[in-house]
């Protein structure tokens, strides 16, 4: 047990790329103002407000064509000019509400390096003509408050936030929020709805798309942490260099969590686009390989609502088009590795009970359908399974996601209860022998482990 | 339990302060009676409602919507362990079952004593550090069934008081108030566009 927080596992230095957003892990006092500056923290944010307009930042940011890192991948210099012009006030708003069952990286980045992320939401308001960030972590990120607290005190009263910015006209206040428990609040419409002290149950799109009316019904760009703290980067060494890392479809380097069997899990850095599964799975300088020299049997390869992969995907690289033409997505950056031991029944009725504690209740077919898809599930763990049971997970699917197809089709207003679909779908379509045997005999096939741990 | 004391009155004035529209600092107002009581009291939301301009209804409909939120007096301790995907794999179900074993209780109850409440919760965001669990929010890592005792024992003996505070309590360090710039609005806004 590790007593002192933050622990996190981050390896030396990755031959195959350099760190970006990562450099400070490693620095005992990175996330205090002193550490930050000490290291180069806040060059980027003097360079851009002294010699760059913000067109030239938007356009730097683009040539970098950094996909978002919060799950759908969008180019977040695009979704910047999505804003209409001269239309004020506007607002960013940053996503700090990591809580897709996998993903482990956004509070690393607000614990152990709060001023860059600071930095790049400056950066940003520079870059969208903002005076107003809302700064919105996870509730449950005690740390993670305290540190951006911190550093937030720190950037204000040295000039970095606040007004007249490092001696410029540009000012912008950066207020620093956080929720109470709800994954739904990742969703940004959510999240906004959580902004402004309500439910946070998610917004209909159109005509509530955040850049046209968001906060207050007023423009509004949301972005992910992890997005952001590559933007000081950026700044620094040009959008070009950043595009040169990594493959031409997925640019720059990426964090991803890797969990579940094996040896060494791990939140790594990578070339984003040109490392494969395998290579995460199997390399020394990454996970090291399956634990007990096993086997994969499945991994998810993008969060607990993507469709999950098996051992013919182990080559696929973590390239977002690729992944998502092989039927499933890179998502937030979250990979978790189930071993040949592993109870598959169990995994997905696992996953599909976060879904249905999860559903804000707003649209009929989540609310009722994750309900249900848990219940059916969870009789069959159990052992009171029946046979029609397989077959009525499928109609239920369907309901929730007609075709049951990737990407899913939904009947709802955000993709959670679509998400839903995601383990029952992929368990019972490779392993639906293990359903059958859990339902006949009351207990999962051998070889499998009896209790949660497959590690025993 | 009790309306907001004073001290609480002036920092929640500041909160408010820091948002363009009062509510926006409902939540965060909630969590500042939660670290007063310990749980969210009826006339705490009722404070609360005048100090954001809101009816005491709306306030409870927003507050009942977050898991983080106790209307009843919980442990001085919430032990809260993560059973979701990553941790399953590693045995979050074991060190849960564990936990109850060790305290007489099920999750989602509470100690005799008052001083540990047990709840099985969905992903923390620690999956590589998996089983992991949380004390009052705060993380402990890779938790083994013997790591599962000693916690507990120091909790007990109140050797954890100085870095795990009572339940309520999250962040120790506020935001500072300033004089907020964007309250000056689409004026200066306009100037920025200028640019």
């Amino acid at each position: 047990m590790t007593e002192t927080p933050p622990s996190y596992h981050v390896p030396g230095l990755v031959p195959t790329g350099p760190k970006l957003i990562t450099t400070r892990f490693d620095v005992a006092d990175g996330y205090t103002y002193d550490g930050y500056v000490r290291t180069g923290g806040y060059t980027a944010l003097r360079t851009a407000l002294t010699t760059m307009t913000p067109e030239d930042l938007v356009n730097q940011v683009k040539a970098a064509e950094i996909q978002g890192r919060g799950g759908a991948g969008f180019p977040a210099g695009t979704k910047w000019t999505f804003l209409p012009p001269n239309v004020f006030p506007r607002y960013l708003v940053i996503n700090g509400d990591e809580s897709e069952p996998g993903t482990y990286k956004d509070r690393l980045l607000m614990e152990l390096d709060p001023h860059q992320l600071i930095e790049g939401i400056v950066l940003a308001c520079y870059a969208i003509k903002a005076a107003q960030a809302f700064l919105y972590v996870r509730g449950e990120m005690a740390l993670a408050q305290e540190r951006l607290a911190q550093a937030l005190n720190e950037a204000y009263a040295n000039g970095w936030v606040g007004r007249n910015i490092a001696g410029t006209d540009f000012s912008v206040d950066i207020t620093l929020t956080w929720g109470a428990g709800a994954y739904i609040v990742g969703e940004e419409t959510a999240l906004i709805e959580s902004l402004e002290g309500n439910r946070g149950m998610p917004r209909l799109k159109p005509p509530f798309f955040p850049a046209v009316k968001g906060v207050y019904m007023q423009p509004t760009i949301v972005n992910n942490v992890e997005t952001l703290s590559n933007l000081p980067w950026i700044v620094n060494e040009g959008g070009e260099s950043f595009k040169a890392i990594g493959a031409p479809t997925s640019t720059g380097m990426r964090m991803f969590a890797v969990s579940g069997h094996v040896n060494r899990p791990g939140v790594f850095e990578v070339p984003n686009g040109v490392t494969t599964f395998r290579m995460l799975f199997e390399a020394p300088e990454y996970c090291g390989g399956i634990r007990d020299g096993r086997k994969v049997k499945a991994f998810i390869p993008g969060g607990a609502s993507a469709m999950w992969f098996f051992d013919e995907h182990l080559d696929l690289p973590l390239d977002k088009p690729t992944v998502d033409r092989s039927g499933s997505m890179l998502g937030s950056g979250a990979i978790v590795v189930m071993d040949d031991r592993t109870d598959m029944v169990r995994a997905a009725w696992r996953v599909v009970r976060f879904f249905a504690r999860e559903s804000c209740g707003k649209c009929t077919p989540c609310r009722e359908g994750t309900t249900w898809l848990e219940r059916i599930m969870k009789r069959i763990v159990d052992g009171h399974g029946r046979p029609e049971d397989l077959d009525l997970l499928l109609d239920v699917s369907d309901n929730i996601s007609p075709g049951i197809a990737w990407p899913p089709r939904q009947t709802t207003i955000c993709p959670l209860g679509p998400s839903a679909v995601s383990p029952i779908a992929s368990a019972l379509r490779r392993f639906r022998p293990e359903f059958e045997h859990y339902i006949a005999h009351g207990r999962p096939i051998d070889g499998v482990d009896t209790r949660s741990t497959a590690h025993v | 339990m009790a309306r907001l004391s004073d001290a609480n009155v002036a920092t929640a004035k500041e909160i408010i302060g820091r948002f363009p529209r009062p509510k926006s600092a409902l939540i965060l107002l909630l969590h500042l009676a939660q670290e007063q009581d310990g749980h969210v009291s009826e006339s705490a939301m009722e404070h609360i409602a005048e100090l954001v301009e809101v009816t005491p209804a709306e306030v409870f409909g927003t507050a009942s919507f977050y898991e983080m939120f106790k209307f009843e007096p919980v442990g001085k301790y919430c032990v809260n362990v993560c059973t979701n995907i990553s941790c399953q794999l590693l045995g979050g179900w074991e060190l849960l079952e564990h936990l109850e074993h060790r305290l007489g209780i099920h999750a989602g109850q509470t100690t005799a004593d008052g001083l540990v409440t047990l709840e099985d919760v969905e992903c923390i965001a620690a999956c590589t550090e998996a089983p992991a669990l949380q004390v009052n929010y705060r993380y402990r890592y890779r938790v083994t069934e013997a790591d599962a005792d000693r916690l507990l024992d120091d909790l007990r003996r109140g050797r954890l008081d100085a870095e795990i505070p009572p339940h309520g309590v999250l962040a120790r360090v506020r935001q500072r108030t300033t004089e907020r710039w964007a309250d000056t609005g689409t004026q200066a806004q306009a100037q920025v566009d200028a640019r």
